[in-house]
């Protein structure tokens, strides 16, 4: 586990900060990043292209978009309603949230592989029934500088007098809470066990498997 | 949770251990690359100073960003240029087998594992794709993942996740003439939702699917994302082996052959298997499906009225009147008729050989209709060099369309084919996101390549069982 300490190793088990909300249904990660700013190379640059076909028209000036309101330029919560992030598998999406300044995300429902980018981020997606979540996204709407505060630990979502229940799932409840995201790191520590798989499989030809301590 | 499927074998003869996650440790069989979202894992893992565990087990092409015209050195866009460049270095640096496009393998990931014969059943194959699915129809289980899972794979041949459940969908019944696996896909996401696989990986069977060929099961499992399924797959059969014996991996060694068959026997579904869901499709029943939206769940037989956001739940109502909006249609009337600038045949859903083949013979002896621009993208230089040899190109060009080289292409618009304003587009791919063909004023209608092709011919969406003297068998 010798690279824990230098992966995001950190736990995660609240975020306070003021909302911002998204409403819609099946808003696809096309939408959160459109594709032409993924030829890079790396993630730096992207919060600037964030939803930016929701932001802004063909000579760029702004439309109206929650990200391009001054209430919610310092916003950290994300509110939207269901099947969030469906579509494509690219992580340029929750980054670009991220380096938007984005740090939790509530939803009425997330795509799979979504909701998995974000944990890699440690971007906590609580999940809320969708009464809570229309609540939740008006209230943030008529306060948009007063903070909420969501607990992962208790999975509660708390704003003004209002406790709301929020579901963490369970793997990511225990990834963010206990600190152990650092999928890398975990599994590294379990070489030889993933070798004993690897052999095991009639399809993995012995000379892919990579040299033991001994061969070197 | 389900019992004694494919899945259910796979994922224990491939477990490693049980993380302090409550997570499994995956062994992957297959990992697949391509520039877009490998070159920020291959930085985090130098970050780290660590090496590639499994370098063999990797296998790189480039699809998302390469031209399918002009495709000379330096490309013509620095930053798709500057990604090539990254990719090369990167599988260079860690001993990873490259598909470049002067090897004649390139194409698009999804084409070239099975066509290589690296796609095999009972494997775990993972890419960052999300139509990583589409190696299902092997019997893999396949699926896509983000760009920190690369990295673990790139460092530890594993990725970390939970057990899905599993929902068996059968599809009954012969399909009809002019219908096809495109088709079918369409109809279970309209039936099931666009978030109605989330959880579950599809396995699909039934008369309908053992009938197709390995192209129309890819073409099936491919968009089981697009219903909210991570991986859908299909049992292995006569119909597998047959195509798996004449790729490169088997046809020079029939012992291996018979040895991997035997694995691929024993991770089969039992007659007695549980599932966690069943859904039953008439496949008799089906039509050709068009998108009148935009989401693929939003599809409706070329006969069928667009339905009325009024009549449907609040959230759905809402998203259904904001696509009308962006794709001015009106409930009620028919997607025949639809007037279209461009037809797209091409993406990993549909641009293998039989896609092309169809479509060649609804094309054949008429034209591209007065100002729509049409083109053909194959899915893999071995895909073209194939059409080629059967003269299909020929057809193409003669009837009006460009004939391209392989890649992704005008599916994601990620290279120099887009949409320009707010051209619709008949298009053989997968979604029709807002945008996502490289405009954002953009129309997409989704549909199988023989429509893609009669509506380039007609100039509108056309039920191609009308046109006369199309061969459909």
């Amino acid at each position: 586990m010798s690279d824990l300490a230098d992966g995001p190793a950190e736990t995660v088990e609240e975020v306070t900060g003021t909302g911002i909300p998204i409403r819609g249904n099946d808003i696809d990660t096309d939408q959160i990043i459109p594709a032409r700013f993924m030829k890079v190379v790396t993630f730096d640059g992207l919060g600037e292209y964030a939803f930016f076909d929701q932001r802004f028209d063909d000579e760029d000036n702004e439309k109206d978009h929650p990200f391009n309101e001054d209430r919610y330029q310092s916003a950290n919560v994300l509110v939207v309603n269901s099947n969030f992030g469906c579509g494509s598998s690219r992580e340029h999406a929750p980054q670009a949230l991220m380096r938007w300044g984005i740090d939790a995300i509530i939803g009425e429902s997330f795509a799979e592989i979504f909701a998995g980018n974000c944990l890699a981020l440690g971007i906590p997606t609580l999940t809320a029934d969708h009464e809570s979540i229309n609540a939740l996204q008006q209230w943030v709407d008529d306060h948009p500088d007063e903070d909420l505060h969501v607990d992962i630990v208790r999975e509660v979502v708390e704003y003004d007098d209002t406790e709301m229940s929020a579901n963490v799932d369970k793997a990511q409840h225990k990834a963010l809470v206990e600190g152990v995201w650092d999928t890398t790191a975990l599994m590294e520590a379990n070489a030889d066990a993933t070798r004993d798989v690897a052999e095991s499989l009639p399809y993995v030809e012995s000379e892919s498997l990579p040299r033991t301590e001994t061969d070197d | 949770m389900s019992e004694g499927t494919l899945y259910d074998a796979v994922w224990d003869e491939h477990t490693v251990t049980t993380l302090p996650t409550g997570q499994t440790q995956l062994f992957v069989g297959l990992h697949l690359i391509h520039e877009v979202t490998s070159p920020q894992a291959f930085g985090m893992l130098q970050e780290r100073d660590i090496d590639v565990a499994y370098p063999e087990l990797t296998h790189a092409t480039v699809d998302h960003i390469v031209p399918t015209g002009d495709r000379s050195r330096p490309f013509g866009n620095d930053a798709a240029e500057r990604m090539m460049e990254e990719l090369e270095d990167n599988v260079r640096e860690a001993g990873i087998e490259f598909d470049d496009p002067t090897t004649g393998d390139q194409g698009i990931v999804h084409v070239i594992g099975p066509e290589q014969g690296i796609t095999t059943p009972g494997k775990t194959i993972v890419c960052g794709d999300s139509h990583t699915a589409t190696h299902g129809a092997f019997g893999a289980v396949a699926f896509g993942i983000g760009t920190s899972q690369i990295r673990d794979v790139l460092a530890t041949q594993c990725i970390a996740m939970e057990k899905q459940k599993v929902r068996r969908i059968e599809v009954e019944g012969e399909l009809g003439p002019g219908v096809e696996a495109k088709d079918v896909i369409l109809e279970i996401i309209r039936r099931l939702g666009t978030d109605g696989g989330v959880g579950y990986v599809y396995e699909y069977g039934g008369e309908a699917i053992e009938n197709l060929g390995m192209e129309g099961r890819m073409s099936i499992c491919n968009m089981s994302i697009e219903g909210g399924a991570r991986a859908g797959y299909v049992n292995p059969d006569e119909t597998t082996y047959e195509w798996l014996a004449e790729t490169d991996a088997y046809a020079d060694d029939p012992e291996k052959f018979e040895r991997h068959k035997e694995y691929w026997e024993s991770i089969k579904t039992d007659d007695d298997a549980e599932y966690d869901d069943v859904v039953t499709i008439d496949g008799s029943e089906l039509e050709p499906v068009v998108t009148w939206g935009t989401t693929p769940g939003q599809g409706i037989g070329i006969t069928d009225p667009i339905p009325d956001p009024e009549e449907m739940e609040s959230g759905d109502a809402d998203v259904a009147r904001r696509a009308q909006d962006h794709m001015r249609v009106e409930p009620g009337e028919t997607m025949a008729g639809y007037e279209i600038d461009v037809a797209f045949l091409g993406s990993c859903t549909n641009a293998r050989l039989p896609d092309l083949r169809a479509a060649a013979r609804v094309v054949e002896g008429r034209e591209v209709a007065d100002d729509v621009r049409a083109f053909v993208v194959p899915g893999s230089q071995r895909v073209k060099a194939a059409a080629e040899e059967e003269g299909l190109d020929q057809i193409f060009t003669e009837a009006g369309f460009d004939w391209r080289d392989a890649g992704c292409s005008m599916c994601l618009g990620m290279n120099d084919d887009q949409l320009e304003g707010d051209e619709a587009c008949a298009s053989s791919s997968n979604r029709n996101f807002i945008g996502r063909q490289g405009s954002k004023d953009g129309r997409t209608v989704l549909m199988n390549p023989r429509m893609v092709a009669a509506a380039a011919v007609t100039g509108e969406v056309t039920d191609v069982r009308d046109l006369k003297e199309v061969n459909l068998a």
